[in-house]
């Protein structure tokens, strides 16, 4: 149902569906299955964001313990070399592209239009199609596993080892055009966010009153706007020398394998921003909910984080310094690399104060925010060590950078959407989730990611080299440093991690059994989002919000008093909600659901299985995505009232209709 | 296509379809960007094969590229008529646009053509694997450009354009200048600029 009507009609209805191609009626009423599979709705599309990605984590994590399963001891036996290979480069490529990124995507999807008071996003097929292209690039990359082997490459991939001759299966064909799919998918994504922050922000709230979340999410759109196509460039040049004999990697025909490693980093650096900063946007949501105060500094949080989407384009030669650049590029992307710490450092120094002074409510969410700030900063830290090049230069290639890397990965980008999680969960699922298992979830993912990472900074820096398969007894060193005792840390303290996860999972399923309903503001929360049901209507708010602070809806709860300055509650939020309620809008046209974005999102990985096994299936992949591609162009993206069983003609949807054309 | 679910116009005062346009066009520079700095890295080297110099037909380049810009002219009188709500000239214009994008297309596949019987292969050399990947991405912009157009004629035509014509008719005419201004760059820098 796409079009909410109140009252219910009186009128018998008249339906008289429009269908594209003259065969195809369009699911403007879909049930079941039908109403996600061809929903346009953000917050469905959000769900199902977070579903898949929390999949492929599911996925990746096994990875990552078949790893340190294999490290656990010398001359490990689980992998074989080859196996090895392709487990670390998976584990990162689903890590970072399956995981982190569409988990992202997903509250992105779900909060910012809630954020910014509207009630959809700005293109929500093109927001459809971007969940089914990441979802079949995911799987695409995927089946590489059961078509002769994954890619084995490093996540970076890095020619030109890359080619043919040192990666003769298919499985860097499948990684390079299934990321070229998922690419398609963060770029239609991000195109669809900025326009819907830029042009769809509820009246009065001007871009400095924006959640930062919303701020946040809208600073990584732009970066994968201008980093998505560079990766793309490298990748079809990869694709064009491994399937059609271009010469792009081949040395001996004069080429310079570092353009593989400038383009890539050009891209790979903003990426790293662009798995952190989400996570930084929920917990500056998070902190000052938990600390019942504003943020601190909330216009330096927000420039600090428009500073690291500027800066981190002119750091990504620190990735190369061993490649030798020459001491001027060395030298300069030192300075950058130092530089964007101030940025960073601004934003822990504003949470920090944002907590100092708070009534601190330790809730589960609040735990895995200040476990980002502090283990963030540890990975911050080591981050800083490898930005003074010939610190770096010691510790490219071993454990220290796993180490790093991982701290600020898991320790910030995962921790952060754990708060999300329980942050966000009464608003989606309109349940919250155990407190209690919550604590457990945090303090066992705190305490085994710290035995897993922590130890790797010893390892890397006694010399163990990253990706190699097995490390020996002979090489170990002795006494502290012994690699066994470290690597044997590390592998248990994974699997206290995976016990932690677990009990999320656990927490989840036994929340869904809970007949207990959230209240309205568990919180007493302060952005738009939470100016609504749990979880929202379809057309989340039955009164656009006018905007006049920010935290907008915290000021409509409470009201200065101009003399003492104290906050006092004039209003509760179920007052708020039952006053929307008498005043909603009579008549809300929603988009419609469309068959076109999956049909259209199915069509690509039917043209890159084609383009590694027969050209033949392309075209009919490249059929499949032009019939849909018409059909899409010749439907609206609001089925006419026409096709609404519950359309009463002639009662005020023309009013409706003069606002769009 | 237009704007729904929300009450009020946009926030920037420009539509939602012309403003994502222009943001896929941003994202489009950065793609040109990385094949022309590939191709400005390799075009020196040709191992054996043919140089740059010996290959390139500048005075049929020039005439193709001159047909290309014109082409920009005639889209413009599109959008122009699109807006005064003209719809045979609307039509017109747009196919003049079509055929004029054919027509530079099509020297395209010739001057391949030529450059393949000359000696130069796709896997000939690096300059050959940057020189096509670079040209070769720029003349399927070209030929989505051309199948957009032909199919806003079509849907112009049938009367069912999805959202307002001219905004439609604007957002494909964006499109079509970016691509005119890249290949007035990869013009520039791979035809005009010697090796």
């Amino acid at each position: 149902m796409a079009i909410i009507e109140r009252p219910a009609p009186t009128v018998p209805a008249i339906v008289t569906p429009t269908t594209t191609y003259g065969l195809l009626k369009r699911p403007v009423s879909a049930t079941g299955w039908r109403s996600w599979v061809f929903t346009v709705d953000h917050k469905k599309l959000g769900i199902m964001y977070g579903a898949a990605a929390m999949l492929f984590f599911i996925i990746g994590g096994v990875e990552a313990l078949l790893i340190r399963l294999q490290l656990a001891a010398p001359n490990g036996k689980v992998l074989n070399a080859d196996l090895y290979n392709q487990m670390f480069t998976m584990h990162a490529t689903t890590m970072v592209f399956l995981f982190v990124m569409p988990m992202a995507a997903g509250f992105a999807n779900y909060f910012v239009p809630l954020q910014i008071g509207a009630r959809d996003v700005a293109f929500p097929r093109l927001n459809a199609f971007g969940f089914w292209a990441f979802l079949f690039g995911g799987i695409f990359l995927n089946l590489a596993w059961f078509l002769g082997g994954a890619a084995d490459g490093g996540w970076f991939m890095y020619a030109p080892n890359s080619g043919p001759v040192f990666s003769p299966s298919n499985g860097v064909d499948f990684w390079a055009l299934g990321l070229q799919i998922t690419g398609i998918a963060s770029l239609t994504g991000a195109i669809n966010l900025i326009i819907t922050v830029l042009n769809m922000r509820a009246p009065g709230m001007s871009l400095m009153k924006m959640p930062i979340f919303t701020w946040m999410i809208t600073v990584v759109q732009f970066l994968l706007l201008f980093a998505i196509p560079v990766i793309t460039v490298a990748l079809f040049l990869l694709s064009f020398q491994r399937n059609f004999g271009a010469q792009f990697f081949d040395v001996a025909a004069g080429a310079d394998p570092l353009l593989w490693q400038h383009l890539f980093w050009i891209f790979g650096h903003p990426e790293v921003y662009v798995l952190i900063l989400p996570s930084f946007g929920i917990v500056s949501e998070v902190l000052p909910v938990f600390s019942r105060k504003p943020l601190f500094g909330y216009p330096f949080v927000v420039f600090s984080g428009a500073a690291i989407g500027f800066v981190g384009w002119g750091v990504w030669a620190h990735h190369m310094f061993a490649s030798g650049l020459g001491p001027v590029s060395v030298a300069v992307f030192s300075l950058t690399t130092m530089a964007i710490a101030v940025p960073t450092g601004v934003k822990i120094i504003n949470w920090t104060l944002t907590m100092w002074g708070g009534k601190l409510w330790f809730t589960t969410a609040m735990k895995f925010a200040i476990g980002l700030i502090v283990l963030f900063t540890v990975g911050g830290l080591s981050g800083v060590t490898h930005a003074v090049a010939p610190s770096d230069t010691q510790q490219t290639d071993t454990y220290y950078i796993v180490a790093h890397f991982h701290y600020v990965l898991f320790g910030g980008a995962v921790l952060g959407i754990f708060s999300g999680f329980y942050y966000w969960w009464p608003k989606v699922f309109g349940k919250m989730l155990n407190e209690k298992l919550g604590s457990w979830n945090f303090w066992l993912m705190v305490i085994g990611l710290n035995l897993t990472f922590g130890p790797m900074h010893i390892l890397g820096l006694q010399g163990q080299p990253r990706r190699m398969y097995q490390w020996t007894e002979a090489r170990a060193g002795e006494g502290f440093f012994n690699f066994a005792f470290w690597n044997l840390i590390a592998s248990i303290g994974s699997f206290v991690l995976s016990v932690g996860i677990l009990l999320f999972l656990i927490n989840v399923l036994i929340t869904a059994r809970n007949p207990q309903k959230a209240p309205l503001d568990p919180w007493n929360a302060r952005s738009l989002e939470w100016m609504t049901t749990n979880p929202p209507k379809e057309h989340n708010f039955d009164v656009i919000p006018t905007v006049h602070h920010l935290d907008d809806f915290f000021h409509q709860k409470y009201e200065e008093d101009s003399v003492t300055h104290t906050m006092t509650q004039v209003r509760t939020a179920e007052e708020i909600m039952a006053e929307q309620e008498r005043n909603a809008d009579k008549h809300i046209h929603m988009p419609s659901p469309s068959y076109w974005p999956i049909v259209l999102a199915f069509g690509l990985p039917v043209i890159t299985f084609g383009l590694i096994y027969s050209h033949l299936i392309s075209v009919i992949g490249g059929v499949i995505v032009l019939f849909a591609a018409y059909g899409w162009a010749l439907e609206s993206s609001t089925a006419p009232d026409s096709d609404f069983e519950t359309n009463t003609p002639g009662t005020g949807l023309d009013k409706v209709a003069s606002n769009h054309d | 296509m237009t704007d729904i679910a929300h009450g009020h116009a946009s926030s920037t005062g420009i539509s939602n379809v012309k403003l994502g346009m222009w943001a896929f066009l941003g994202s489009e520079c950065l793609l040109f960007g990385g094949l022309i700095s590939t191709y400005m890295l390799y075009r020196g080297r040709v191992t054996g094969g043919p140089r740059p110099s010996q290959i390139f037909d500048i005075p049929f380049t020039s005439v193709s590229s001159f047909v290309l810009l014109m082409s920009s002219l005639t889209m413009v009188l599109a959008v122009s008529a699109a807006h005064k709500d003209d719809d045979r000239k609307t039509n017109l214009w747009l196919t003049v646009t079509a055929l004029l994008g054919a027509t530079f297309v099509g020297g395209q596949v010739y001057e391949f053509t030529a450059f393949y019987k000359e000696g130069l292969g796709f896997s000939t050399s690096l300059f050959g694997s940057s020189f096509y990947t670079l040209t070769g991405f720029h003349g399927v912009h070209v030929t989505v450009g051309i199948i957009m157009l032909m199919s806003l004629v079509g849907i112009l035509k049938r009367g069912s354009v999805p959202g307002k014509k001219a905004e439609v008719v604007e957002m494909i005419g964006l499109y079509w200048h970016f691509v005119d201004i890249v290949w007035i760059i990869i013009f520039t820098l791979v035809y005009l600029i010697p090796v």
